[in-house]
């Protein structure tokens, strides 16, 4: 199971990398996709859809079951990974490089505290 | 809870990393790799299965034929030795009990194989409704392993671990041979839509005959495949499963599997009365199938709907890999069966769906 270091993760298994212009990309962990097994569909939000941390911003479906994302941060879409329509399976085959789900920018008051680090996220994603 | 019971390939599956879950009390492989790939392998080279946790019965006594004839809705009586019959078994209002095979190993002695998570209340009910009958029932699922081989490189792998010629095995069919040494009962029958077989075999001799086989199909493209698997091939061959397509409330006139119903065979059979009457009337709700023209699938309980009102539910639901897209069957409102304007409720959106007839493929078992 691979946990990249310089990630941020939350217990619901997403991951937040920080990007140098202020913004980040989303997605789910190694663990989440091994757990959800094949993956046939990400639906993902629009571009300018602004959540807070916690809210449900898509659904990742499987074949076996369907399960939300929820938003790290409180944060703006501002870009979707298009190419997840016709290979969701990328977020299997590759969960931090092309299955990444999507790119936003952070609000101002956006707490990266309250997220994991590697070690920490890893003690939850050990069983 | 009890603790899940474990197959005679509890180790063999664990030791291939297969990821068990807890299926009917049963602790079954769901998938090895990836439900996905083991589907694909099965259409394209065959899939290996352990559906050990399949109940079996023996039925046998100078009233056995007569016996099944009452108790299930199929002809057992159009059977002669080697042949197998797929039948469902009825209450009396219809509703059913569970879908089964019969084999006929001599005249008036029979196997039943049984859904598992159905064994012991068919076991029960086959016991009571025996008793005006010289017959015994016996549960024998503790003695048998059961292993599928399926798709259409089955017979490649299997023949040169053959003591006899399976090419001249017909569908439906079943012979006592031996596969690699090992004694079983060879069946013409699967649940995939694929040309394959269904091996019986000891329960001692369970794992050496999944090993032998895995061993001979290593160059041929066979692949280990678990319950995940055995569901999308099932639900792209169009076949009903028990606490789905049919249970005790959905009759076998609701979903379409009137051709497993012999309303001709002389005598009565349990539930002749309720399903002569319903055929006659014409069923309330049916059993319809459904592509979505999208990857999202529409999954058990989900509402099916017209115009923006609810008509019925889906019952099965999931991704063809063969077709790229998802599928499903619902229970609907009779009237519907050729509707043209239905859709599923996915988080309160409606996805128009497509009624086609099963299967979805072009699938020929019998070839």
């Amino acid at each position: 199971m691979s946990i990249p270091t310089d990630l941020k993760y939350t217990k619901d298994h997403e991951w937040l990398k920080l990007l140098d212009d202020g913004s980040a990309i989303i997605g789910i962990t190694d663990f989440a996709q091994n757990s959800l097994g094949d993956i046939t569909f990400v639906e993902v939000p629009e571009v300018g859809d602004s959540f807070s941390a916690g809210d449900t911003f898509g659904v990742v479906e499987s074949v076996k079951a369907a399960s939300d994302l929820y938003m790290p941060v409180d944060a703006e879409v501002v870009e979707v990974n298009e190419g997840l329509e016709d290979a969701p399976e990328s977020v299997n085959s590759d969960p931090y490089e092309t299955g990444w789900i999507i790119k936003v920018k952070l609000s101002e008051e956006a707490n990266l505290d309250d997220l994991l680090d590697a070690k920490a996220y890893e003690e939850i994603a050990q069983d | 809870m009890p603790s899940p019971q474990r197959t005679p390939l509890f180790d063999f599956n664990a030791s291939h990393g297969g990821r068990m879950v807890d299926f009917a009390g049963w602790e079954m492989p769901v998938q090895f790799q990836s439900i996905v790939e083991e589907h694909k392998a099965t259409r394209t080279a065959a899939g290996l299965f352990d559906v050990s946790h399949m109940g079996e019965a023996t039925v046998e006594g100078p009233q056995a034929e007569a016996f099944l004839n009452y108790a299930l809705t199929n002809d057992v009586s159009s059977m002669d030795d080697g042949k197998a019959l797929y039948s469902l078994m009825c209450y009396p209002n219809g509703g059913v009990v569970d879908d089964l095979l019969v084999y006929r190993r001599a005249e008036n002695r029979y196997l039943l194989c049984l859904n598992a998570a159905n064994a012991e209340k068919d076991l029960r009910w086959l016991a009571t409704e025996a008793e005006n009958f010289d017959v015994e029932v016996k549960d024998v699922s503790s003695c048998y392993g059961l292993i599928a081989v399926q798709g259409p490189r089955a017979f490649e792998i299997l023949e040169p671990l053959a003591d006899r010629d399976l090419s001249t095995l017909g569908y439906y069919r079943f012979v006592e041979g031996k596969i690699d040494g090992i004694d079983c009962l060879i069946s013409r029958t699967g649940y995939t839509g694929e040309k394959g077989v269904e091996l019986f075999v000891s329960w001692e001799e369970t794992q050496a005959l999944a090993e032998a086989v895995l061993r001979a199909g290593a160059d041929l493209g066979l692949a280990l495949a678990g319950l995940g698997a055995r569901d999308s091939l099932r639900l792209e061959a169009g076949y009903s499963l028990y606490g789905h397509e049919i249970d005790e409330k959905i009759s076998p006139v609701q979903a379409g599997l009137m051709w497993t119903v012999s309303l001709k065979k002389p005598g009565d059979f349990i539930g002749k009365d309720a399903l002569l009457k319903e055929k006659a009337e014409g069923p309330t709700q049916r059993i319809v199938f459904f592509k979505t023209g999208s990857r999202r699938i529409a999954r058990p309980g989900t509402p099916v709907v017209q115009e923006g009102a609810s008509v019925g539910s889906v019952v099965s639901g999931t991704f063809s890999p063969i077709l790229n897209e998802a599928i499903g069957s619902a229970l609907v409102d009779a009237s519907l069966v050729k509707a043209e304007n239905l859709a599923v409720d996915l988080r309160g959106k409606a996805f128009t769906i497509e009624l086609t007839k099963p299967p979805f493929l072009a699938l020929n078992p019998q070839g």
